[in-house]
């Protein structure tokens, strides 16, 4: 769903009272994104991933990133697709544009996202994380839904030493919470 | 107290011998044992400072109250379980003092004891002894049944268990880590270490994990291996160094590997600062790794055992290898004048340590007539005594031991020898826990009487003494290959090590009723064990339970060989037939702390709120837990309990308007071609003929006819529909669906998508509902005719780009604004700001909870319980009669689904209005009827309904509608309530409200 030009509401993001660790390894809150959960079959990808300008990942544990786009798989027909940009860059649209049949659902608000970055990310975040999170398991690009103690994220690799954590909203407390314990950790 | 104090008046203990161990004096520390103050060395355990100021006694036995000392120098200890402090709050029972390292300024207190260590009340239990043989609290405490609870148990729980807990909260922080890793090893002794250097030397990832502050396992005592033509220990800490500088190898010190679960998973404890004198306050006391590893090398070592005779649990009587530690390790005598009681050559070298440190022996008193002739020659050499063929049959001494008693085996001439302490070794039991854990098989070697690693369920392998390999060399050659690469480690050790025995010694036989301790720490004795085969205890485990042999928390590492060898001796079968209990995890104690890690306060379990949860916390809400959320349940102004606070609310909502918070409902977006179709066959009711921008309430059933779900749905296009669920059925609804989809109807071009969390949901109710709205809404004319009830549009709200329903769960005029969720704040504000100048109200979940009821909408989970049909609820009006196919249709054919009689849903209206009914309260025609009963059915729903002026109530009635305007019975504890069966609505019976 496009934003509208100029909402005579304002937003209140989750997290909002967050204020990041100013440390080697930070744990903040990311900028609103446009996001979509995309669904479609096999035959319909290509016609998809050229609307979107980037080719949708179609193997297991990989995402795909191109102008301010990131497309994460899911599952073998589902993607989530991030937008930068609090307008949003009509992730729908860009869909609807392919002609391709296709399930987009804007679920820009249902998630937020944290960026862990710094020395020790990945042991910050494998406090609540089980996944092997070596560069070898879990190199840079890779993403997956996994769990992060008692809830659910999606896990994005950004850099050697950075990740992105996508959650949803009402987790996002406690998410951010076990990061910040995890990073706090991490530097023992 | 500084921890760095240097000065030449420090006490450091009149045991603590110059020259001897590797301790240095530059460091040390002030602790308190019982109230009085002692100074140790840095990297003394609790055991070695106190044994270096010649304190022994430590503690009290479990059923005896015997006095008792300090018998190992590692975790198998079963007997220095101490109270360790910091504090009130940091105070910990049970800690082995043999594994605690001294920090300065820690309170330690022996356990057990009353009034003091030294002077023990309980010891009485020692002088009866004969009245508590094993199977005691079996046999005794059987009748009278009542006098369990009142007067057994809390006496036994009273005198059960060691220490006490703190009471407060635990201060400390712990945490958690997830590793993986392509080899852990656990152990970091001679055979570790080698195959840590083989395996990193391939560039496999490795994780060397001791439970020690340093690595070198045996080394530690074992002075007469070399290494690499260096001393065992020097080498040990070089090769460590050299290994954690490899980027592939993590060492993890002062850390147990306590469980190995399947797929090579294992736990670890890590006691990250319980050494530390000043842990920083964010410093985790203990960190939990969950260690996920392609290979796991098992270096545990082994076990010494005691020897098994009369009085052989004296303080100042402990394993050989242990005074060897202490003196090799922390330059710590053990007594002046020590013996030494063997079935095995590796006490001799104890002795030939203490020698030579200057400590006298008494004698060497072993059991076996023929030693090893190297150590022999060697004891001679230094000129120790050596009685073979002898045995200790006894000793003396109340606090200490004072004397053995020698004799000639098979002889009864006895010679006293006077011993301030006895080191004795019966061999050494390898350490095959995590192997066992492991769910590998044991098998038992005759020739050297042990249990060994056979069969392996795991990609695992035992290296060194835990796989029953005593050479150097050969030991060597396993770790190295075990590690799959190469490594260049030639170790040489001086004496060659023979011998070994299991069960009673001399003097400690059948024919005797001496006490001769087994298991020390729940002090079972040789004689306990032999009662257990004779009151018919065959199977190790039943005699494991009966004496309570090897259940205490040092899980039998001591004592598991003797009882079983005891065990099979009388039962005269060999010991395989007998059988080994299961080792099981953990392997040492873990706290509780460690196991729970981050899940605590706000971590426990994640606190799920809305968007606009501050604003309505701001507003005075109460909150109530549903599922993981926090929802507003009600809003007290001042002065106001929850009944009068929900009074008001339900009375505003009807004459003005309220404000509620749904944005918990779970939503689910269903889109595709076929999206109609497939809720067709997920719901009873029909979809396709749902036009877009309408709404339908629908009724979803399991296979088995029964409700499972119920909500709004919309119709937003041809092939988007907006699914709404009940709020704790979000989650099993989607995959239900989704289940369905994937299983039975994969060929319908349809995907759902959870849109619970991406919309903030503000329900207006109430006659002025569409006032208050109107000014909000962009882009469309929500009159009633423009927009009736069950509509839902896209449209702008505030310029945010939203979804409005017109819909009631409340029957008023009612809308549902949907905004997503981070504009939720600023539309909720906006829009209460205006309702609330005009006389509406915030309402939570409790006063939702009412006006549905007043108008018989059910809660699914409440007014359904899983044998519900739709019928039965009324709502057989939702179930379409066209349609050939949905999930539950044939299971709503069943002859019990539509039988005369069922319990239905109707409405109770008690005789007296201002009794409110209990929900859950049965429901009989005849209350006078004798007990039990024939109940017809229970208060689903009750409530007080300030708009009715009285009580209401729904319930499940068997043939419930057949009995309206009949009067029936609730029994209570103390009354009778009468009450009249009715229909389901009890206001606006006409339902023109929610036209309005």
């Amino acid at each position: 769903m496009a934003e509208m030009s100029s909402p005579a509401a304002a937003r209140t993001l989750a997290l909002s009272g967050v204020r990041g660790r100013a440390a080697s390894l930070a744990v903040t809150p990311a900028a609103p994104a446009e996001r979509i959960s995309l669904r479609a079959r096999s035959e319909d990808v290509a016609a998809l991933s050229a609307a979107l300008g980037l080719e949708l990942p179609t193997r297991p544990k990989t995402s795909a990133a191109n102008n301010g786009r990131t497309a994460h798989w899911l599952g073998p027909d589902e993607w989530l697709v991030i937008g930068e940009g609090e307008k949003g860059s009509g992730l729908m649209a860009a869909c609807v544009a392919s002609g391709v049949l296709h399930s987009a659902v804007d679920v820009s608000h249902r998630n937020t996202a944290i960026l862990v970055e710094g020395a020790g990310a990945a042991a910050a975040i494998n406090a609540g994380c089980p996944l092997d999170l070596s560069l070898k398991a879990f190199p840079v690009g890779a993403c997956t839904r996994t769990i992060f103690g008692k809830v659910e994220i999606v896990l994005l690799r950004t850099g050697e030493e950075s990740f992105r954590v996508e959650v949803w909203r009402s987790f996002s407390d406690y998410a951010y919470a076990l990061l910040a314990e995890g990073a706090l950790d991490a530097t023992f | 107290m500084s921890g760095s104090s240097h000065g030449s008046a420090k006490n450091l203990g009149a045991f603590r011998l110059k020259g001897a161990g590797r301790l240095t004096p530059a460091r040390t520390s002030r602790f308190t044992f019982d109230g009085k103050s002692y100074t140790a060395m840095e990297g003394d355990t609790v055991a070695s400072a106190l044994l270096a100021h010649g304190v022994h006694l430590v503690g009290r036995s479990f059923k005896y109250h015997r006095p008792r000392g300090i018998l190992s120098a590692g975790p198998e200890e079963p007997n220095a379980l101490l109270d360790v402090a910091r504090d009130s709050a940091r105070r910990q029972p049970n800690v082995r003092a043999t594994v605690q390292e001294v920090f300065d300024g820690a309170k330690i207190s022996s356990q057990n004891r009353w009034p003091s260590l030294a002077f023990d009340v309980g010891s009485v239990n020692n002088l009866l002894s004969p009245f508590f043989p094993a199977g005691f609290y079996y046999k005794t405490f059987k009748w009278p049944r009542e006098a369990w609870e009142k007067v057994y148990e809390p006496i036994i729980r009273r005198a059960a268990g060691l220490g006490v807990a703190p009471k407060e909260e635990d201060p400390d922080r712990y945490a958690n880590r997830f590793a993986h890793c392509d080899v852990l090893i656990a152990g970091a002794g001679l055979a570790g270490l080698t195959a840590a250097l083989s395996a990193a030397a391939t560039g496999a990832e490795v994780i060397l994990v001791d439970e020690q502050p340093q690595v070198g396992g045996a080394l530690h005592f074992e002075t007469s291996t070399t290494v690499d033509g260096k001393n065992g220990f020097d080498w040990a800490q070089e090769t460590a160094a050299k290994l954690a500088a490899m980027p592939n190898v993590r060492i993890l010190t002062r850390t147990t590997v306590f469980g190995y679960y399947n797929h090579g998973f294992l736990g670890l404890a890590e006691r990250v600062s319980d050494h530390l004198d000043r842990p920083g306050r964010e410093t985790p006391r203990e960190r939990l790794w969950q260690v996920r590893a392609k290979r796991v090398i098992l270096a545990t070592g082994a076990i010494e055992r005691h020897m098994v005779f009369a009085n052989n649990d004296r303080p100042g009587i402990m394993l050989a290898s242990a005074a060897r530690t202490f003196l090799n390790h922390y330059g710590v005598a053990v007594g002046r004048n020590v013996g030494v009681y063997t079935a095995h050559d590796s006490a001799y070298e104890a002795a030939f340590d203490l020698k030579r440190a200057g400590v006298s022996i008494a004698a060497i008193v072993d059991c076996r007539e023929q030693p090893g002739e190297a150590v022999l020659a060697e004891a001679r050499a230094l000129g120790i005594t050596v009685l073979t063929g002898h045995s200790v049959i006894d000793t003396t001494g109340r606090l200490r031991i004072k004397s053995m008693t020698v004799a000639r085996n098979g002889n009864m001439d006895i010679r006293k020898m006077a011993v301030d302490a006895l080191i004795v070794s019966a061999g050494w039991t390898p350490s095959v826990h995590l192997f066992s854990q492991s769910r590998g098989k044991l098998r038992w070697d005759e020739a050297s009487q042990r249990f060994l690693p056979d069969i392996y369920a795991q990609d695992c392998v035992s290296v060194g003494a835990c796989n029953g390999t005593d050479e150097t060399d050969l030991l060597v050659d396993e770790a190295i290959s075990a590690g799959g690469g190469a490594a260049s480690v030639n170790a040489e050790r001086r004496f060659g090590w023979s011998g070994g025995m299991i069960g009673a010694a001399e003097g400690a036989g059948p024919d005797t009723r001496v006490k001769a301790f087994v298991d020390f720490q729940h002090d079972v004795t040789a004689k306990d064990i032999r009662l257990a085969v004779r009151e018919g205890m065959h199977s190790i485990e039943h005699i494991k339970r009966f004496t309570t042999n090897g259940m205490a928390s040092d899980q039998g590492k001591l004592s598991n060989m003797h009882g079983l060898a005891i065990a099979a001796e009388m039962l005269d079968r060999p010991i395989p037939q007998v059988g080994l209990t299961t080792f099981r995890a953990p392997y040492t104690p873990v706290t509780y702390g460690t196991l729970v890690a981050h899940s605590r306060g706000e971590l426990f379990d994640p606190a799920r709120k809305t968007p606009m949860h501050d604003l309505e916390a701001a507003e005075g809400a109460e909150f109530e837990d549903v599922g993981n959320w926090k929802r507003a349940w009600y809003f007290p102004k001042r002065g106001e309990d929850m009944a009068s606070a929900v009074n008001r609310e339900c009375r505003t909502v009807r004459d003005v308007a309220g404000v509620f918070d749904a944005s918990t409902l779970g939503k689910i977006e269903v889109v595709g071609p076929d999206a109609a179709q497939f809720l067709n066959l997920l719901y009873t009711n029909a979809w396709d003929t749902l036009k877009p921008g309408r709404c339908r309430y629908g009724i979803m059933t399991r296979e088995d006819g029964f409700v499972y779900d119920d909500g709004v749905v919309g119709r937003l296009a041809e092939d988007r529909f907006h699914v709404t669920t009940t709020t704790g059925g979000a989650p099993r609804v989607l995959h239900h669906m989704e289940d369905y989809l994937q299983t039975e109807f994969p060929h319908l071009k349809v995907w759902l998508t959870s849109t619970t969390e991406q919309w903030a949901v503000i329900a207006v109710q109430g006659p002025k509902a569409r006032e208050i709205i109107q000014p909000f809404v962009e882009g469309l004319d929500i009159s009633n005719e423009a927009f009736p009830h069950m509509s839902v549009a896209e449209c702008a709200v505030m310029g945010v780009p939203a979804r409005l329903f017109r819909m009631s769960f409340t029957g008023e005029l009612g809308f549902e604004v949907n905004v997503p969720a981070d504009y939720g704040p600023a539309v909720w504000t906006a829009i209460w700001e205006r309702a609330k100048s005009m006389g509406a109200c915030l309402y939570g979940t409790e006063t939702m909870h009412v006006l549905r009821a007043e108008k018989g909408y059910i809660i699914v989970g409440q007014d359904t319980d899983g044998t519900v049909t739709p019928d039965d609820a009324g709502l057989g009006w939702a179930v379409s009669k066209k349609k050939t196919d949905f999930v539950g249709i044939r299971g709503l054919k069943r002859p019990d689904l539509v039988r005369d009689g069922r319990k239905q849903l109707v409405g109770l209206l008690t005789n007296r209005p201002s009794d409110v009914l209990e929900e859950g309260a049965q429901i009989v025609a005849d209350p006078n009827q004798p007990k039990p009963m024939t109940m017809l059915g229970h208060v689903t729903s009750a409530y007080w309904s300030e708009n009715c002026g009285r009580s209401i109530a729904m319930a499940l009635v068997a043939g419930g509608r057949s009995r309206i305007g009949q009067t029936l019975y609730v029994p209570m504890k103390d009354r009778t309530i009468a009450v009249e069966v009715t229909d389901t609505v009890f206001f606006d019976k006409e339902g023109g409200r929610i036209h309005g």
